[in-house]
């Protein structure tokens, strides 16, 4: 059993709501989360239950000011507040308060981690905690840690499927022979596609943890703008029906290597591994020593990504 | 899907090949460049066809691409004994893999040459991509997908473009135009590509279908995608 830690959680989307959930099954303790707007602080532990009913009841979460969240005795501080690109604020500032005064972060959010990774880690040089992102890729499939485990240096290349939604419209449309405004509406009926689902579509939200991928891979270097990104906005149904007539299937694939970051529509056998279904994500991991690792499952979700939060929480030393 | 090798034996006919090869590797260098002209060993191998031929016999080298399977060398060889054809070497170079994913393998033989493309059909027939066969080179096939107001964008000046500036042969082309010509239409593309030119011929494309303002699918090679 790992080190209970207590955790303060920032950001109360499906994400920070499902930790607070489930940390208690961990064996960890919330003492505090906050919203945009208010927090509520505990250092014996706050009454989750409560605060998340009050979240959902559309009330205020608590009464305390969402900086308070830092002020509290904590350990680990989950970031789970919305992805945001270039400076990636405020997730970046929250990172870079909690390692100051020696706390460990857990990041969900992309943002810090794509954008300004050489930056996170020297701030993490000097402290005593610790910076994990598990959560950042694939949901809950344990990507980095497989990474971490083969050890990051005989990892040659990571690439497969990163976006539920898109891949979710590619396959509907090569099923049904639907176009792609048809599936997207679908999709968004279904809550598998946001109300602007662009970042999805266009392979930003792809790109995203790849370029964290190849940070990893090359310890650092590496952000949003230097990625070869193209989406799946202009593939129609058409193109799709050829593929299929040659045994193949079209998806939006990301690639990630020391040298680069590259994410688009591509065509892959139809019956291989990486052609998977639905909104199920997939990664191929492939080593120097020991051939190429696929890892499948939820790229995305509460509760799965929740999971991968903490795992990582579980895997950090007590401060 | 699931073509990783399985347990040890797929170490085991590496070893074996590799041993068979190393001895030989560099003995049949010959190719068939001059049988055209070596009339007489035709006309020899013709009239002793049923019996043992008298040394009208030429090397060749072939150069397949095997799925990496168990038994898939094995089988791939077959077709050479059958047709008459004497194995001097196999070089199977694995670690080295096709841009499909594919582990190349050369072989050397040898045979009257009124056998060699009896041979080369008896591979294909077998299912196995020759990729070279004597001189003719066949190279390595990529699909594509390019999407995009295709017609009204001369598609034959396209495909001109690949076949030069892409140093890719087309070999077949299916085009979709749901929509009529003057709309978006898909086409499907097979290219035969010398073999280890395919990043640079895929680089061609690109930059032909930026200039055409066309969405190109490329295959994802590599590995077992």
């Amino acid at each position: 059993m790992a080190a209970s830690q207590r955790l303060a959680i920032l950001g109360a989307g499906d994400v920070g709501r499902s930790v607070a959930d489930l940390a208690s099954e961990y064996g960890h303790e919330v003492v505090a989360i906050a919203d945009s707007t208010t927090a509520t602080v505990d250092p014996d532990g706050i009454d989750v239950a409560d605060a998340l009913d009050r979240k959902l009841g559309g009330e205020e979460i608590g009464d305390a000011d969402p900086t308070a969240v830092f002020e509290t005795d904590y350990d680990v501080l989950v970031e789970a507040t919305p992805t945001t690109l270039g400076d990636a604020d405020p997730g970046f500032t929250h990172a870079k308060r909690a390692l100051e005064t020696d706390h460990h972060v857990v990041l969900a959010n992309k943002g810090p981690v794509a954008e300004r990774y050489g930056e996170l880690r020297e701030l993490e040089a000097d402290s005593a905690g610790s910076v994990r992102f598990e959560a950042t890729v694939g949901g809950a499939i344990p990507v980095l840690s497989t990474i971490e485990d083969s050890t990051s240096q005989a990892v040659t290349a990571v690439r497969g499927v990163l976006n539920g939604t898109a891949n979710f419209i590619l396959t509907r449309m090569a099923a049904e022979g639907l176009d792609y405004e048809h599936v997207l509406a679908e999709a968004q009926d279904l809550g598998v596609a946001e109300a602007d689902p662009t970042f999805d579509v266009d392979g930003t939200d792809a790109a995203l943890k790849f370029v964290i991928l190849a940070n990893v891979l090359a310890d650092g270097g590496f952000s949003l703008e230097d990625a070869t990104v193209e989406g799946i906005q202009n593939v129609p149904g058409s193109a799709l029906d050829l593929a299929a007539e040659d045994g193949r299937t079209i998806r939006l694939i990301g690639e990630a290597t020391r040298d680069g970051v590259r994410v688009g529509p591509r065509l892959v056998p139809e019956n291989g591994a990486l052609a998977v279904t639905g909104t199920r994500n997939i990664v191929q991991i492939k080593t120097r020593n020991a051939g190429s690792l696929h890892s499948s499952g939820r790229g995305a979700g509460g509760p799965e990504t929740a999971t991968a939060v903490l795992s990582d929480v579980g895997r950090l030393p007590p401060l | 899907m699931g073509n990783e090798p399985i347990g040890g034996s797929d170490s085991d006919r590496d070893a074996a090949a590799d041993s068979a090869v190393e001895a030989t590797a560099e003995t049949a260098v010959e190719t068939n460049a001059d049988t055209e002209t070596d009339t007489d060993t035709d006309t020899d191998t013709e009239t002793e066809a049923e019996t043992e031929t008298d040394g009208g016999v030429r090397p060749y080298t072939v150069r397949l691409e095997l799925v990496d399977e168990p038994g898939e060398l094995l089988r791939a060889l077959s077709p050479i004994s059958d047709n008459g054809g004497n194995l001097l070497s196999i070089h199977h170079e694995r670690g080295n893999i096709t841009p499909r994913g594919h582990i190349p393998v050369e072989v050397d033989l040898e045979c009257p040459p009124d056998r060699f493309d009896d041979i080369v059909e008896g591979l294909r027939d077998a299912g196995v991509n020759v990729i070279q066969a004597g001189a003719e080179r066949y190279g390595e096939e990529i699909s594509i997908v390019f999407v995009g107001h295709l017609v009204e964008n001369d598609l034959s000046e396209t495909l001109s473009r690949i076949e030069a500036e892409a140093e890719a042969a087309v070999i077949d082309l299916s085009l979709a135009a749901p929509d009529g010509t003057d709309a978006t239409s898909s086409a499907r593309l097979r290219l035969a590509v010398d073999s280890g030119r395919t990043d640079a011929a895929l680089e061609s494309i690109r930059s032909i279908g930026a200039d055409k303002d066309l969405t190109i699918v490329e295959p994802l090679l590599g590995g077992e995608a």
